[in-house]
């Protein structure tokens, strides 16, 4: 009898972690980077990162061997400047939302690029949550545009 | 309890003196505000300064033109890239007017930027815009005249980034300000100011 309700508890557990790991999926829709200028050592990479699970989860890391350092960015204009930081800690991700990494909002910063990025060209990107664990895309590089009037997904946090 | 009181009274006035930073820390980045909107604010001056070929070149160099300047650097992932592609479409849309204007690139990142990295890095945009660099001192002094913010800001690679003004300034003629394209302002809106601005060019 200890034994068969330790057996219910244990099925019970597993029912209950089974939707839980299976949730925790992050997509990663519309990677891009934009084909950098002739002699420039930094280029950024932009995406959507949809959370479809129902835990608030954050990218903590970005690895690729496109460049020696990647660091997550967020780029503000206040009062007319510029100001581009790491952003500490990583990027919240939040519930069941998304977070858009576009053209003077949030971008994964590549820095000492190994290679000038070539339109037409992909790129391999590692990234790190601290929930979902590491998810590995390929990042293809589109022909230099200025594109925000011409990428879709305004808005820095699109909750769903 | 005296002695708390005291501890008390101490972090109070460490609280206020960081609310007092905070206040000082506000009104220095407010400084830098430019109102677009007056056109009276004097910006603009003397400089002298190397340009993308490593020719000198001072204000008089620009004094035959309106002239559209912009303060960046090549090392700028995200900001720089987007307002010199702007830049490059508008010059495009402009047709034969795009020749009544000149156009510059200015570093505020002289360490890094070479007149032959600007040069290069300016290949990929719009043949019209010249990249001008040149000493720090140099640099500092035409920020001055220009009223353009600029600072240096380590990061954790031992490397740093550059918070700079991301506004096009449009400049008259006679080196006066006549108004400015914020960051990422619409295409309309931006042509149109460059429209008028060529109207201003001198016959020649």
């Amino acid at each position: 009898m200890r034994y068969l309700s330790k057996l219910a508890l244990a099925a019970v557990l597993m029912v209950a972690a089974v939707p839980a790991f299976a949730q925790s999926s992050i997509q990663i829709e519309k990677p891009w980077a934009r084909a950098t200028p002739a002699g420039a050592k930094t280029g950024a990479a932009y995406m959507t990162i949809d959370n479809k699970s129902n835990v608030a989860d954050r990218l903590i890391g970005v690895s690729s061997d496109v460049a020696k350092t990647l660091q997550i960015h967020e780029m503000k204009v206040v009062e007319g400047t510029m100001k581009m930081r790491e952003i500490p800690g990583g990027l919240p991700v939040p519930a069941g939302g998304s977070v858009v990494l576009k053209p003077g909002g949030f971008h994964v910063m590549l820095i000492e690029l190994n290679q000038p990025l070539k339109a037409g060209e992909t790129f391999p990107l590692t990234l790190v949550f601290e929930k979902a664990g590491k998810v590995s895309i390929k990042v293809p590089v589109e022909a230099m545009r200025a594109s925000h009037d011409s990428m879709p997904g305004m808005g820095h946090m699109e909750m769903k | 309890m005296r002695r708390r009181l005291i501890l008390e009274v101490v972090s109070a006035s460490v609280v206020i003196a960081a609310a007092g930073l905070g206040v000082a820390f506000f009104s220095l980045s407010g400084r830098t505000h430019i109102n677009t909107n007056t056109g009276v604010v004097a910006v603009g001056g003397p400089f002298t300064l190397v340009d993308d070929t490593g020719s000198t070149v001072t204000e008089k160099t620009l004094a035959s033109k309106p002239y559209a300047i912009y303060f960046g650097y090549t090392f700028c992932p995200d900001v720089c890239p987007t307002t010199l592609l702007d830049l490059s479409r508008w010059i495009k849309d402009l047709g034969p007017d795009s020749e009544k204007l000149n156009y510059v690139f200015v570093s505020v990142d002289p360490e890094r930027d070479t007149p032959s990295l600007m040069h290069l890095y300016l290949s990929s945009f719009d043949k019209h815009i010249r990249g001008f660099t040149g000493t720090p001192e140099q640099i500092a002094k035409i920020a001055k005249e220009y009223r353009v913010f600029y600072g240096k800001v380590p990061t954790d690679d031992g490397g740093y980034v550059v918070d700079h003004s991301a506004i096009i300034f449009l400049m008259g003629p006679d080196g006066k300000l006549v108004t400015a394209i914020p960051y990422q302002e619409n295409d309309a809106s931006a042509l149109a100011k460059l429209r008028k601005l060529a109207a201003m060019a001198p016959r020649s």
